[in-house]
């Protein structure tokens, strides 16, 4: 059986798979010689998602929601339940998840094990950062509980810790209180970078939900120019105007598809700068006020299932990264300049400036203040692996980082400069647990 | 509201039925062998809306505690129990069950006896209250007997044979008797078989199986492409299918 990462590059097709039922009932993870991963709904991008040649294990059929305090919000869950899930429980009960990612289709254990950030970084930090508990299953047989006061370091670890601690079975976390369903936004065109980062500094405090889509193909002096959308929850008396059955809905099914892989031609330099420019023109008022249901504000891809095939037989490429604050307007605009230069475009590009906690995890991504940067290149071939390496030089010159989940071809030198604190980590993965990502990256590493 | 009775709830289908009842906020109790499924799973329904969870731990051979289950559910639901679903069972590997006759009979008695052990007590209740409903999870290979599962087929072809016999009885009644009859599902059950385009979600039978309870089914199949190609199945005349490989 196979299964592929979200950007279908690179493939893997001698994987092993088994499904996990039940905690008490995990495989044995001692076979000799072999490695195991635990993965979730598959949606990280590239290899770390992946493990040829071993074992991947299906979190997915755990699935128990196990305790609920109504009264706190506080929830442990085993750790196969997705997002999609807990939003159609919770959300006509009047809760929210604390933070979320761009798509609703993944796993809590995948949330923690990549350490994921939402549109609320800047006020909440990630999702590990909201994590109480978790428990862990290591190849040893033995089963830690742990949090930041017990095991904090264990913990540390396997917040963005890539799913190689330990297989996370179960973690406890707080939902939100909400009115309802209704966000109320507001989509403003910034026509250059420095619109983007004034608007960013302006709306951060009465704004928790804040996110930019950049148009990557535009040069000169429209460089960054963009759509910034920035929302928060509707106000109760917003709700109030709905019938009170109608107030917390919960997500519906995407009805779209791709059924199929699109030609991969179709999405090619020429059409993308087109793509681009037509939607940052679609948008004619410089400002857009909007009160609607969250769900095409925080999952607008999700509404189409599959969506990856739109990039054909080849996959694509995502490449993500975090550019430090005290370099962030020059990092930004080379890192632009040079994807504008190469001539090759992303189509769907994400930018938003990051809070300052302090990384949560010993891996994470998300570590300080900053602006985040996401853009999808089809796999056309050796240009797009060059253009991401020259990226990733311009992130290590600034002391930034590339995003592991969303990697699949950084060098073994980019993650030692991009993850200062590896060598704690390494005290602290489970020797049973590996990915095509881990291999990758760590090629000396005996496993 | 309901009060529902679920034997091998913690199967990977039953499971799905539960969450939809759990959603609706009925009360379920909840029999399995396993106290840490159970344990795991009161919670997830719980947490999903039902109004009241029990469990109780049960193996299904454990026949002597039959007649009494009844009657401990409806003092832990505080009332009486108006839909029951029965969704244990084994499937052995078949070439054990060919050498070994214990395996065989253990399968026939988890299967198939068990069924009529437990439904025994329930259907002369429902009887007596003129109410209710009974649903219990065949299989489509009970229609018929194929070399490679004619042991599994056969404890299912009896209990269809049984419900057949129950409906009947029970309809002056007014009880409902539903057969389920899934075809492949994608379950802890099946993990070790190789997946093809006819394995089904659980979530997509344990809704199928609800709404034949609520619209009180005689048989199902689910998912219903399932009826057409066993009624070819059927009719395949005996001459030319048994020396089919199937």
């Amino acid at each position: 059986m196979n299964r592929p990462c979200w950007g279908r590059y690179p493939t893997a097709e001698d994987q092993e798979v088994l499904p996990v039922f039940w905690s008490h009932q995990l495989p044995d993870l001692r076979a000799e010689g072999r490695s195991f991963l635990p993965r979730g709904l598959g949606r990280s991008y590239g290899d770390s998602c992946l493990n040829p040649g071993g074992t991947l294990l299906d979190m997915v059929p755990m699935d128990r929601l196990l305790q609920f305090d109504p009264a706190t919000g506080l929830l442990r869950c085993e750790a196969g339940v997705s997002l999609d899930t807990l939003l159609r429980v919770f959300v006509p009960r009047g809760f929210f998840l604390p933070t979320t990612p761009g798509t609703r289709f993944v796993t809590v254990g995948g949330a923690i094990a990549n350490d994921v950030h939402g549109k609320n970084h800047h006020q909440v930090g990630t999702f590990g950062a909201l994590v109480r508990r978790l428990e862990l299953a290591r190849s040893d047989g033995s089963r830690v509980v742990c949090s930041r006061e017990e095991h904090g370091d264990l913990f540390r670890a396997t917040i963005g810790g890539l799913g190689l601690t330990g297989i996370i079975t179960w973690a406890e976390f707080p939902l939100v209180p909400i009115d309802s369903h209704g966000i109320e936004s507001e989509s403003i065109k910034t026509r250059d970078l420095d619109e983007f980062f004034d608007l960013s500094e302006a709306s951060e405090a009465d704004w928790p939900f804040i996110v930019s889509w950049v148009d990557v193909t535009a040069s000169g002096k429209g460089l960054g120019r963009g759509l910034f959308n920035r929302g928060r929850f509707a106000s109760r008396e917003w709700a109030e105007r709905l019938p009170e059955d109608r107030r917390l809905l919960p997500p519906k099914e995407p009805r779209l598809s791709v059924p199929f892989d699109l030609p991969g031609f179709l999405l090619n330099p020429f059409t993308i700068r087109w793509f681009n420019r037509l939607y940052y023109a679609k948008q004619f008022r410089d400002r857009v006020h909007a009160v609607g249901h969250f769900e095409p504000f925080f999952y607008p891809l999700d509404a189409i299932r599959d969506w990856n095939r739109g990039y054909g037989k080849r996959g694509f490429l995502q490449w993500q990264c975090l550019v430090p604050w005290d370099q962030a307007r020059p990092g930004i605009r080379g890192i632009l300049q040079e994807v504008a230069a190469s001539g090759l475009g992303s189509p769907v590009s994400v930018m938003k400036t990051c809070g300052a906690m302090a990384p949560e995890g010993l891996l994470s991504f998300m570590q300080g203040r900053g602006v985040t940067l996401a853009m999808d290149f089809p796999m056309s071939g050796q240009d797009v692996l060059d253009l991401c390496e020259r990226l990733d030089a311009r992130v290590r010159d600034v002391g930034g980082a590339v995003y592991p989940a969303k990697d699949a071809r950084m060098s073994p030198t980019s993650f030692r400069a991009f993850f200062p604190r590896l060598e704690e980590f390494l005290r602290h993965r489970d020797p049973a647990l590996s990915s095509g990502f881990w291999r990758r990256v760590m090629p000396q590493e005996v496993w | 509201m309901s009060r529902i009775l679920v034997f091998g709830c913690t199967s990977a289908i039953a499971i799905e039925a539960a969450r939809i009842w759990a959603s609706r906020k009925e009360r379920l109790f909840l029999v399995a062998r396993d106290p840490r499924k159970l344990e795991a799973l009161a919670g997830d329904l719980r947490t999903r809306g039902a109004a009241q969870v029990e469990t109780l731990v049960m193996d299904a051979l454990d026949f002597d505690r039959h007649p009494s289950l009844l009657e401990t559910a409806e003092q832990a639901l505080g009332g009486p129990v108006n839909q029951v679903l029965l969704a244990h069972g084994v499937l052995s590997d078949e070439a054990r069950g060919r050498e070994d006759f214990a395996v065989a009979e253990r399968d026939l008695r988890v299967n198939f006896l068990s069924v009529v052990s437990i439904l025994t007590p329930i259907a002369n209740a429902f009887e007596a209250r003129k109410h209710g409903v009974i649903a219990v999870i065949g299989s489509v290979a009970g229609d018929r007997g194929r070399q490679s599962n004619y042991l599994y087929g056969t404890s299912k072809a009896a209990v269809a044979t049984f419900l057949q016999g129950l409906r009947n009885r029970l309809f002056r009644s007014g009880v409902a008797v539903v057969t389920i009859k899934p075809g492949f599902v994608d379950t802890p059950m099946t993990a070790h078989l190789r997946k093809s385009p006819l394995f089904a979600s659980p979530q997509k039978v344990g809704k199928g199986i609800v709404r034949a309870m609520d619209r009180r089914k005689d048989v199902v199949y689910l998912p219903p492409f399932w009826k057409p190609i066993l009624l070819g199945v059927i009719h395949v005349p005996e001459g030319l299918f048994k020396k089919m490989r199937l």
